[in-house]
């Protein structure tokens, strides 16, 4: 065992797989980052719209949810990777088909929790909101979204540690984040052992810390502390 | 946009025959996966809830880091970093029994064992103190307490949330292609390769992964009907993808 590759290659991996400085237009933070923000602006949609009054919208919703959550991830990465190029004649960079493909299979899982979030929010607070006149728009805006929106941190930190262990899958198309820096240093270095290690302890430093933080939270939030 | 479908390449030639074997090796990967996990999430997860410090630690150290990495990275460790660490007479036998398919199927039961193992966790931990208390006081020991009393109903509470990480596992065995495991996932690219249809391939694949999770879910509906206890229901938690 001879960590020394992990040393010599250590700013390639972390500058450029990590985060995503550099020529390779790579990086898993560059990726996780704008997928949960996207994803949850497209969730925070659908889950709106599967609350809504209007049959079909909600059906719809639905059907859109139950769909991506009945299909792997790498699946729905492959049809990005394939259709993209059909539709607009032209090919986009991994990057783009990457981020399209967590934003709308994301935003599957993110819109039950935000689903979840607004029904946890107490029956009373929609009766008040109405009894001064709000309308609907306005009541989601103003009262209910503000406090659904504190009892979702939880799940949507726990929801982040899955989409970044989840834009390792990136790396099947040839999107350079951490693992396939990984696999481009272990093709030319042979070292699977120390340098598929080495990633697995940032994954675990990254989802460790924030499912502490996560839970943190969920203390807070628990009715005798609030 | 000037695609021609031609939904004939699903069954003629090859690639029927591909699409069957690809279904057949995620439901073999994926069953004896699940079978690993679930000895692995039963005794992990019963370890965490022991008045024994020492094996609490051990199971919670194997809980927190596997589930926090990765599964993708895993099947890299079981595959490429792992066989070289062996007696050189198990690698051959390794590389003469399909070793890509193995590697998944740890990679697999190992890391989903971790996450079985929080699901029952909190199973037991749904469980009223006083079912352990009555235990102890009719003079069962520890071990008789959990197999006798605290694990079969703990294992009846449980059924959707075990449902939604079952699904997962499946859903999961997807990521076995990176090392080469020809399963359906697989069997979708190389029928892309061979046939240049795309949109075909992929429909066909999407399907049957959504048929096979309808069916998983129709069955646990009904063991979950079956097996429920009045009164006392878990609550369904989040899937995780």
């Amino acid at each position: 065992m001879d960590f020394r590759v992990v040393f010599q290659n250590f700013s390639f991996l972390m500058l450029q797989g990590f985060v995503g400085f550099g020529g390779f237009a790579g990086g898993t933070l560059r990726l996780a980052l704008p997928a949960i923000a996207l994803g949850f602006v497209l969730g925070t949609a659908i889950g709106l719209a599967r609350l809504a009054r209007a049959r079909w919208l909600s059906l719809a919703a639905g059907v859109y949810v139950e769909f991506f959550r009945g299909v792997p991830l790498v699946m729905v990465i492959f049809w990005f990777w394939f259709i993209i190029p059909a539709l607009l004649g032209t090919s986009l960079p991994e990057y783009m088909v990457a981020l399209t493909a967590f934003v709308v299979f994301e935003a599957a899982y993110l819109a039950e929790i935000v689903r979840s979030g607004i029904q946890a929010v107490p029956r009373g607070q929609v009766e008040a909101a109405t009894a001064t006149g709000l309308k609907r728009a306005q009541m989601m805006r103003h009262v209910v979204l503000p406090q659904a929106l504190r009892h979702m941190i939880p799940a949507l930190v726990t929801q982040f540690i899955v989409l970044l262990k989840d834009t390792s899958l990136a790396s099947i198309i040839g999107y350079v984040d951490l693992t396939k820096a990984a696999q481009i240093v272990n093709n030319r270095e042979i070292r699977p052992f120390e340098l598929y290690l080495f990633i697995a302890v940032i994954y675990w430093l990254c989802s460790y810390g924030m499912s502490r933080y996560a839970r943190y939270w969920e203390h807070r939030l628990t009715p005798s502390h609030s | 946009m000037n695609y021609r479908f031609d939904w004939s390449v699903l069954w003629s030639g090859q690639t029927g025959a591909l699409l069957l074997q690809g279904i057949e090796t995620t439901l073999e990967l994926s069953l004896i996966g699940w079978l690993i996990a679930v000895v692995l999430g039963v005794v992990s997860g019963a370890l965490r809830t022991l008045p024994i410090p020492p094996l609490r630690w051990l199971a919670a150290g194997y809980v927190e880091f596997f589930r926090n990495v990765p599964l993708l990275v895993w099947m890299f460790v079981w595959y490429f970093a792992v066989p070289p660490l062996l007696p050189q007479a198990f690698q051959d036998f390794l590389l003469d029994h399909g070793v890509e398919f193995w590697a998944g199927v740890f990679a697999l039961g190992v890391y989903h064992g971790a996450r079985f193992a929080e699901v029952i966790r909190s199973g037991i931990s749904a469980i009223p103190r006083t079912q352990f208390e009555a235990a102890a006081s009719t003079g069962l020991t520890i071990a008789q307490t959990y197999r006798l009393v605290i694990l079969p109903v703990a294992l009846r509470l449980i059924v959707p949330p075990a449902t939604n990480e079952t699904l997962a596992l499946l859903k999961n065995s997807s990521i076995a292609l990176t090392i080469g495991v020809a399963e359906l996932t697989f069997q979708v690219r190389q029928i892309e390769t061979y046939t240049a249809k795309a949109f075909e391939a992929l429909v066909a694949g999407t399907i049957i992964y959504l048929i096979l999770c309808l069916a998983i879910s129709a069955l646990s509906a009904q063991i979950e009907r079956r097996v429920a206890i009045p009164g006392m229901i878990t609550k369904r938690t989040m899937g995780e993808a």
